[in-house]
């Protein structure tokens, strides 16, 4: 069964079936480490829910503000982070990697 | 993303086949490509299509090199691995959820109505058949993994005797050190030989000194979650 709570497709479906206004955030590209590899989704409601992920944690906050972002202006969007900033080595968080992240509204 | 396409995706994520999902990532055009076709409103040159097809043989999510501007995104998607668990006990109780968690389909197989009875297993898929026609309902191939928790001969044997008939990359079996020296005895009367049965974990999962029934069952699925990603390698 493919229907499960740990599912962002499954989560994207379901709020899309509502009637609510979504996107799909994907990753696309990582290079060094990373916490989750090339396809990993995350589903993000326009009012800032989301399920799944994309990174283990850091940058999803951003990437979520870019969806509804996205949402607004109804048009995919390429976001790059560079996830070994000093900030993140502080509270460490420094997997030294990059990640490229699509973000897809649904429409 | 279209409502239809996302719709499109998930139909055939149901139909458990492989296909992959291409993206223009300047214009977010998408086209879904399977063996047979490709569905959308990106299109794809022939050897793009090819590409993208050697791709989900190789599970290889994206993006692919291309002349068009900001390049094309392909992501795999493959049916998930299937754990088939013999015996609906109280390992299993533990062990189906833990599985579905990780990704796994999974599948429970006993004749005996009691232990598959309602509330026993929540939403976990119970087959209540003898093993002998529960493995052939469920067929395993190379991406399933089979485990028995009967402790009944006649329930273990059967089924461990088609998962060894079968490329399943995983068979444990639970039981005691000297059970399962008495169990390889019978499946070589069986006709099995040592190199067959070796492919049986025996006792089963990783040495954790696992005693509750979810301690049992997380040994188990780290076990099958070590041998899925060796067999990958």
């Amino acid at each position: 069964m493919t229907a499960s709570v740990h599912d962002p497709l499954n989560q994207l479906s379901l709020w899309v079936a509502d009637g609510k206004k979504a996107a799909l955030a994907t990753v696309i590209a990582t290079w060094g480490s990373s916490p989750r590899p090339v396809g990993s989704h995350m589903a993000v409601l326009e009012s800032g829910d989301f399920s799944g992920s994309v990174s283990g944690g850091c940058i999803e906050g951003a990437v979520v503000a870019a969806a509804q972002e996205a949402i607004g202006t109804g048009r995919p969007k390429v976001l790059e982070y560079g996830i070994s900033n000093e900030a993140a080595w502080e509270v460490g968080l420094a997997c030294g990697g990059r990640v490229q992240v699509l973000v897809e509204p649904i429409s | 993303m279209k409502q239809d396409f996302l719709r499109l995706v998930e139909d055939r994520r149901r139909a458990k086949q492989p296909f992959a999902t291409v993206t223009d990532l300047q214009s977010g055009r998408q086209s879904l490509v399977n063996e047979s076709a490709a569905d959308g409103d990106l299109a794809l040159s022939a050897p793009q299509i090819d590409d993208v097809r050697r791709r989900i043989f190789a599970t290889r999510s994206g993006v692919m090199d291309s002349e068009v501007k900001g390049g094309l995104f392909v992501r795999v998607y493959s049916p998930p691995a299937r754990m088939v668990i013999v015996g609906a006990v109280h390992i299993a109780q533990a062990l189906a959820p833990m599985a579905k968690l990780a990704g796994f389909d999974v599948v429970v197989i006993d004749p005996r109505e009691a232990f598959v009875r309602a509330g026993r297993l929540a939403d976990i898929q119970a087959i209540v058949e003898w093993p002998d026609d529960g493995m052939k309902q469920v067929a395993p191939d190379a991406r399933t993994a089979v485990v028995t928790l009967t402790h009944d001969p006649k329930l273990d044997d059967p089924a461990l005797a088609a998962a060894l008939h079968s490329k399943a990359f995983y068979i444990g079996a639970l039981g005691s050190r000297k059970t399962h020296a008495q169990r390889l005895e019978r499946l070589s009367g069986m006709g099995f030989s040592s190199t067959d049965t070796a492919r049986i974990h025996g006792p089963v999962g990783l040495d954790i000194d696992a005693q509750t029934p979810g301690e049992i069952a997380v040994s188990i699925m780290a076990q099958v979650i070590e041998r899925m990603r060796a067999v990958a390698e």
